[in-house]
């Protein structure tokens, strides 16, 4: 349905090609100034990122004119569609579907090449028993152990992501976090997992927080970058929403709930709150920025309310390893004992699977 | 002929944090009936049971305050349910406690019980009674709410093994208060049992916490003790009163003084002992476009 | 690749849907004096669920006198903390057997199962336990001490909310000293009946709570306008509301009517974006629109207009219309014939005045009552659609500019049962609030029940309280 614009356009604002600019002005969050003309389809991202880049002042002006993000409802409506019952096909597919999206995780101090060579193995052939199971997307470690990975995981299609920038808190200079990533992307990290300062967003810096997005974006190369807001430090939702954007203008290719260290971690509505801030993205710029939920998720039962929230909020473009991904560990198993359930109607026993 | 069937005794340890530990003093006490028949032996709790009781209710209180009120009258009304169900066994209990025929005994318990569903009734209501909503001369919406006090320490009456231990335990746990309370020293196996009710009736674990032992050593150290918001000395000996309502000045604790005259527990209960330990929170916000 | 998600349909072999009921009379369940039995269908398929037995006027004289003898000899008596323990039984019963409440919800009404299960259950439980709560304090309720009860209650509710409906005119009349003939609507006999079953299961003395099936016209026009009656409470239709205002006119009679509604969902430029669409979601689909509560009018305020309304659509899409038993249905359907045809034609008028009408592409079954989610844009206060009750799942979209003229439009309406405000400016939310001549105002909200929270309507929505101690009120002599 057509409607009257109710902004009133300079006339020379028109971008060719993509969404006309008039529907991406309604789309634009409430608080953007007049300056609306550098902001259309096809490598917006970029410009976006220009215009923010300047001021502090719009920057933060930006960010505070998104829409508010009510915590009743949002918690109201991750609950609701935690409700939906997902069986038989549909089940086994999300199964199957979840396997591919797992990043198999080890993070310890403790790690050793041995441990991770065993990550690899399971990542690669996650039931030894059974060939049809696919592949996970991802194992996902410290940058030092990167060059084990990619020898284990030569000629398969499982990526090697590292986490890197003084994770998982951050505080260090950026000097220091930029070699942090340059190693990993050295070694051969397809895909690397960065995690913002909190410290600057809590203390309202968010001119710097932008900035060391875009430097490590820079310094990934030909590398993925996942950005990690660490939600459960930026406690309410509308920081979330706004430290999405932040990431989403930096350049993120994926935006990642959490360290896994820090409680809480991934949440339903967490998810849903940062999967419409993808969803309201793509509207504005036509980039498709992936998410990751990360720590917590134990079960195969949880996995699919995620991806119900995935399926329901930003639809079936995300519902791929390509957009959406699980970091977890114990996960995986239990994703195996379900999909096992659903082949022979039987329950598994925890040794009929292998550890990483 | 058979042999009568020996007996499997019950242990009568302390009910904190949701568990049934020994005193960590190691000590013990006997109980005995009305006539000096020794009953069984209670844990003589210590300052330090005490101390790990106050710990383990401000744990608990936070989330039990925030429960709904809704959840909270289910947890009681559950308390009552499985109240109900022991009748005989605590009819038992409170007959060889208190001097009493078992027939005497059971309307005690009946009453408690009745009592327990009174109080259960309240949670979803006390708000409605105690709060309002305030008009006041200006463009502001002005409402108070009334808030549990936090954790309270109770001195349970001496005399009334299960029902004046119900009626001082349940009106202080209904509006979301955590509870440290002091059995009678005489007649504390009610209340352990109760504690057994208690564990298992979806009470968190913390919220309500019961001990037995010597009142006039452990009601001091809970008088003083400045993590406790409020004390009920129902039960505390007339001589020990100055004392422990001077020791709770420490952190200005809400005190309820015992009445003179007959015991309340004989008379319909009231609505005094949950406003006793609420907290009224009125909150101002502007009315304008 | 399309995710589908494979059907989920709960069992209705949960529950016993027996071939024929009778009345339930003093304890008892028993045949229509005359006979006469009418049938129950599924509006889902049309298949007939059971016979139903049509009361007369003979049998609402059997019904009341069973209520009568039992007010005065058992249940006035009767100490509070006694029938508190009674409304408590009944409460954990419905618990215990609320799966198969909630299917045999589902099956007679149309609503999904998972509304039945989520909300109508627990709620109707939920008002049990609350009022239990009440029947031995209400020395405290405000209304001075010993308040007494009225007597005998005639209860007329409506099929769109069976059970919660008789639970929230049960619960608060038994708690406060009255008995009951409850005359649920002819359309939603079965879940009534049900809680019949669960009534003699908690041994209520007989005759405290009567429950009869039958005609509107016979039925209940002969309970309301029968002399043993003290009390009527009536839930429906403004239409039937002031019939029976009428009838009553001069008789003495207490009455409280909760009556229709045309509510305004009202959405600024500073609301949070995204709760707010699932607000207005709720707010019309939720129980197919059928609530007279319903956030029927969107008032948005112009600015962010267009915004609202693509964001609305787009979520329009995963909108899951279907079989009301399967889990993941959001819409279910119509619960009859003469109400599908009411939304049709009022739909129908809505495009002939001129208004946009739009509905996300979805298949309907081929038997049933069914009508897809629809909006219409352009509408003005002046439109039908915009004042009148449709009572379905049709949404009619108004913009504002500024809070007065949102409030202006707001109270532009006979009604006055509900309305919505969303923003995030909280001065705003309570001015509004004042302004709104509404009974319920659900800020940043919508839809949202509690039987500790009062319930009930300005002007021609009604009269009287539901829930909280106000709820009392109405079956107490005060």
């Amino acid at each position: 349905m057509e409607s009257e614009s109710t902004t009133t356009a300079p006339s020379d604002i028109v971008a060719p090609g993509g969404p006309s600019l008039e529907r991406t002005r309604h789309l634009m969050p409430t608080g953007l100034s007049a300056s609306t003309s550098l902001i259309g389809a096809n490598g917006s991202t970029a410009e976006m990122l220009a215009y923010l880049s300047r001021s502090e002042t719009e920057l933060r002006r930006f960010l505070h004119g998104l829409p508010g993000v009510d915590q009743v409802g949002a918690d109201a409506r991750a609950a609701s569609l935690a409700t939906r019952s997902i069986k038989t096909s549909a089940k086994f597919w999300a199964l199957e579907m979840a396997v591919r999206m797992v990043d198999l995780t080890t993070l310890e101090g403790a790690d050793t090449p041995g441990k991770v060579l065993g990550l690899c193995a399971k990542a690669r052939r996650p039931d030894p028993a059974d060939p049809t199971v696919p592949s996970v997307a991802a194992v996902c470690i410290y940058p030092d152990l990167v060059p084990v990975a990619k020898r284990a995981l030569a000629e398969s299609s499982v990526a090697v992501a590292a986490v890197a920038t003084a994770f998982p808190s951050g505080r260090a200079s950026l000097a220091v976090k930029l070699a942090d990533v340059r190693d990993a992307v050295t070694a051969g990290a397809d895909e690397v997992d960065m995690v913002i300062d909190r410290g600057a967003f809590l203390s309202g810096r968010y001119g710097l927080v932008l900035e060391e997005v875009q430097a490590v974006k820079e310094a990934c190369g030909p590398a993925h970058l996942k950005v990690i807001l660490e939600t459960g430090e930026l406690d309410t939702y509308d920081n979330v929403r706004r430290a999405s954007y932040l990431a989403m203008v930096g350049g993120a290719d994926f935006i990642k709930t959490s360290t896994g260290k820090v409680s809480p971690s991934a949440t339903l509505p967490v998810a849903l709150v940062m999967l419409e801030a993808v969803r309201d993205f793509a509207d504005l710029t036509g980039a498709r920025v992936g998410v990751k939920v990360a720590g917590g998720i134990r079960n195969a039962k949880d996995a699919i309310k995620y991806l119900v929230i995935v399926n329901e909020t930003v639809g079936e473009a995300w519902l791929n390893p390509a957009h959406f991904r699980f970091g977890a560990s114990s996960l995986l198993n239990d994703l195996l004992m379900q999909r096992s359930k659903q082949l022979t109607g039987a329950y598994a026993g925890s040794n009929d699977y292998s550890m990483s | 002929m058979s042999e009568p069937r020996l007996t499997v005794r019950k242990t009568y340890k302390l009910y904190i944090g949701g568990a049934f530990p020994r005193s960590e003093s190691g000590r013990s006490y006997a109980v005995v009936d009305s006539a000096g028949a020794f009953l069984a032996n209670a844990a003589l709790a210590s300052r330090k049971d005490v101390r790990d009781a106050v710990v383990a209710a401000r744990k608990a209180q936070l989330g039990w305050a925030r429960a709904t009120a809704y959840n909270r009258g289910q947890v009681l009304y559950r308390v009552a349910e499985m109240l109900d169900g022991r009748r005989a066994q605590f009819a038992d209990e409170v007959a060889a406690s208190e001097g009493l025929s078992h027939k005497q005994a059971a309307p005690l318990v009946d009453a408690a019980v009745d009592r327990w569903v009174w109080y259960a009734g309240w949670a979803d209501k006390v708000a409605q009674v105690a709060g309002s909503s305030n008009p006041v001369a200006g463009p502001f919406f002005n409402f108070s709410v009334p808030e549990p006090t936090g954790v309270v320490g109770i001195v349970a009456p001496e005399n009334s093994s299960l029902l004046g231990l119900v009626s001082v335990l349940a009106p202080v746990l209904v509006t979301g208060n955590a509870v440290v309370l002091l059995a009678s020293e005489k007649r504390p196996l009610p209340a352990i049992t109760l504690g057994e009710v208690l564990a298992t009736s979806d009470v968190p674990g913390g919220a309500v916490n019961l001990l037995t032992g010597r009142v006039a050593e452990l009601a001091p150290v809970l008088a003083a003790h400045r993590d406790v918001d409020a004390l009920d000395l129902a039960g505390a000996p007339a001589e020990l009163l100055v004392d422990l309502e001077t020791a709770a000045v420490t952190n200005v604790k809400r005190v309820l003084r015992p009445r003179d005259g007959d015991p309340e527990w004989l008379s319909a209960p009231t609505p005094r002992r949950m406003l006793a330990f609420l907290e009224t929170k009125t909150v101002w916000h502007p009315i304008g476009v | 690749m399309t995710w589908d998600y494979a059907p989920a349909p709960e069992s209705r072999a949960i529950v016993d849907i027996h071939s024929s009921y009778g009345l339930f009379i003093a304890g008892a369940f028993v045949e229509a004096s005359d006979g006469n039995a009418y049938k129950t269908e599924n509006p889902a398929t049309e298949e007939v669920l059971a016979d139903i037995a049509a009361a007369s006027p003979a049998d609402v004289d059997r019904a009341v006198e069973a209520a009568g003898r039992a007010q005065k000899s058992v249940w006035g008596p009767m100490p509070g903390a006694e029938r508190a323990k009674y409304l408590y039984r009944i409460a954990r019963i419905i618990q215990e057997r609320s799966r198969e409440l909630a299917v045999m919800e589902s099956l007679d009404n149309g609503k999904p199962i998972r509304e039945s299960r989520d909300v109508d259950v627990p709620l109707a439980a939920a008002h049990f336990f609350y009022y239990a709560g009440w029947a031995d304090k209400l020395d405290y309720a405000g209304f001075g001490p010993d308040p007494r009860p009225l007597g005998v209650a005639g209860q007329v509710i409506p099929w769109n909310f069976p059970l919660m409906m008789a639970a929230w005119k049960l619960a608060p009349a038994l708690a406060a000293g009255n008995t009951c003939v409850l005359k649920p609507a002819s359309t939603t006999p079965l879940s009534a009946l049900l809680l019949a079953e669960i009534v003699q299961q908690a041994d209520l003395p007989p005759g405290v709570v009567n429950v009869l099936t039958g005609a509107g016209s016979v039925a209940g026009a002969a309970l309301v306008a029968h002399p043993g009656i003290d009390k009527v409470a009536f839930t429906g239709s403004t239409e039937i509301g002031k019939d029976l205002q009428r009838a009553l006119a001069g008789t003495g009679k207490h009455l409280t009517l909760e009556l229709g509604g045309k509510a305004a969902n009202i959405v600024f430029d500073d609301a949070p974006l995204d709760q707010a669409i699932e607000g207005i979601v709720n707010g019309i689909f939720f129980n197919q629109g059928e609530v007279c509560c319903a956030g029927s009018r969107l008032l948005v305020q112009e600015s962010i207009a267009d915004l609202v309304v693509e964001k609305l659509k787009r979520r329009l899409g995963t909108l899951r219309v279907g079989d009301p038993l399967d889990k993941n249905t959001d819409l279910g359907a119509i619960n009859n014939a003469a109400q599908l045809e009411k939304i049709r034609s009022l739909a129908d008028e809505g495009e002939a005045e001129g208004a946009v009408r739009w509905s996300p592409p979805c298949e309907l079954p081929a038997h049933g009552y069914w009508f897809p989610p629809t909006v219409f844009t352009g509408v003005s206060q002046a439109h039908r659609i915009a004042q009148e009750e449709i009572f379905g799942p049709v949404l009619s979209v108004l913009t504002f500019r500024t809070p007065e003229e949102a409030v202006a439009k707001a109270n532009n309406t006979v009604y006055g049962l509900s309305a919505g405000v969303w923003t995030e400016k909280g001065s705003r939310i309570l001015w509004m609030a004042g302004q709104l001549r509404a009974g319920v105002v659900w800020a940043n909200s919508f839809n949202r029940f509690d039987p500790s929270s009062p319930f009930g309507g300005y002007r021609e929505s009604g009269f009287g309280r539901e829930g909280g101690r106000q709820g009392l009120a109405a079956y107490l002599d005060v």
